[in-house]
């Protein structure tokens, strides 16, 4: 009897199992961004971005540097809501917010073209933007790996 | 005891394949009604003219995606690329068994990737093809 109830349960809570993942928690809003942004292109750390410039790309979603990436309006917060929460909260200098984190000073500093050509060729990188090229930890916010 | 085996065994398999084809047949059957109700002449949704459109090249979207296989790659069978290089799981459901399950995710990406290729909305026998052609590989 006992080893019935025992496979009863595990079989019942095998797919909940499955939700869980990797065992992390996780918010709500943060498994939003994961499932949403993360559907296209690497999860970009929140805190590379000032609020600004996160509340201007979700503000027009709709052409979203070329792409179509318009979301319901319940989604569309949650996600503005988490991305402003954990922004970077450095000074942004000029009137427009930067939308594009390789456009940004110190990002250009780190990816000097003589440095970085010749490894994009080698790895056969379509973007710059896909960060995970070379930074194995980047969406983590790890890029001291490269 | 043989029931209880039974009975466990029934409870296992409820999250297995049986329960899938669910959510797939349900939208095939939605998006069937609204094509009959579009053309009395609708006759059932076809495989082959769902690779039409799956390899067809069009005009009226986006440059850089003239077509599904541009992001999709040729094969179903393969892991296509977006264009910030994300890997993207292939389409075939022989692949990929858990696609096309969600409705709500579907009908997102037929909205906004049939505008990136089309640059209009897909028909429901459009959706229903592809759908189609998708569980058939």
């Amino acid at each position: 009897m006992r080893l019935f109830i025992f496979i009863v349960s595990a079989a019942l809570f095998m797919p909940l199992a499955a939700v869980a993942g990797n065992g992390s928690p996780r918010s709500a809003a943060e498994s939003l961004v994961k499932s949403e942004c993360g559907a296209c292109h690497m999860v970009f750390p929140a805190a590379l971005l000032p609020a600004a410039s996160w509340q201007k790309i979700m503000a027009t979603l709709d052409n979203h540097f070329g792409e179509d990436a318009s979301l319901s309006p319940n989604p569309r917060a949650a996600i503005e809501s988490y991305l402003t929460a954990h922004a970077g909260r450095g000074r942004i200098g000029s009137a427009e917010p930067p939308m594009r984190i390789t456009e940004l000073r110190w990002f250009r500093g780190e990816h000097r073209a003589s440095e970085v050509s010749q490894l994009r060729k080698q790895r056969k990188l379509k973007t710059l933007a896909d960060c995970t090229g070379c930074h194995r930890g980047a969406v983590r916010g790890y890029f001291e790996d490269d | 005891m043989r029931i209880l085996l039974m009975i466990t065994t029934a409870i296992a398999l409820l999250g297995t394949t049986g329960a899938q084809a669910g959510p797939r047949a349900a939208q095939l059957g939605e998006f069937a009604a609204q094509a009959q109700a579009a053309d009395a002449g609708f006759s059932g949704f076809s495989a082959s003219r769902g690779e039409t459109l799956f390899r067809a090249r069009f005009a009226g979207g986006k440059p850089k995606t003239p077509s599904c296989t541009a992001c999709h790659t040729v094969s179903p069978l393969k892991a296509g690329e977006t264009r910030a290089g994300k890997s993207i799981q292939p389409m075939a459901v022989s692949v990929t068994p858990n696609r096309y399950m969600d409705p709500k995710k579907v009908a997102k990406w037929f909205r906004r990737n049939c505008k990136s290729v089309l640059g209009r909305e897909c028909t429901a026998r459009e959706k229903g093809d592809y759908l189609t052609f998708m569980m058939s590989q």
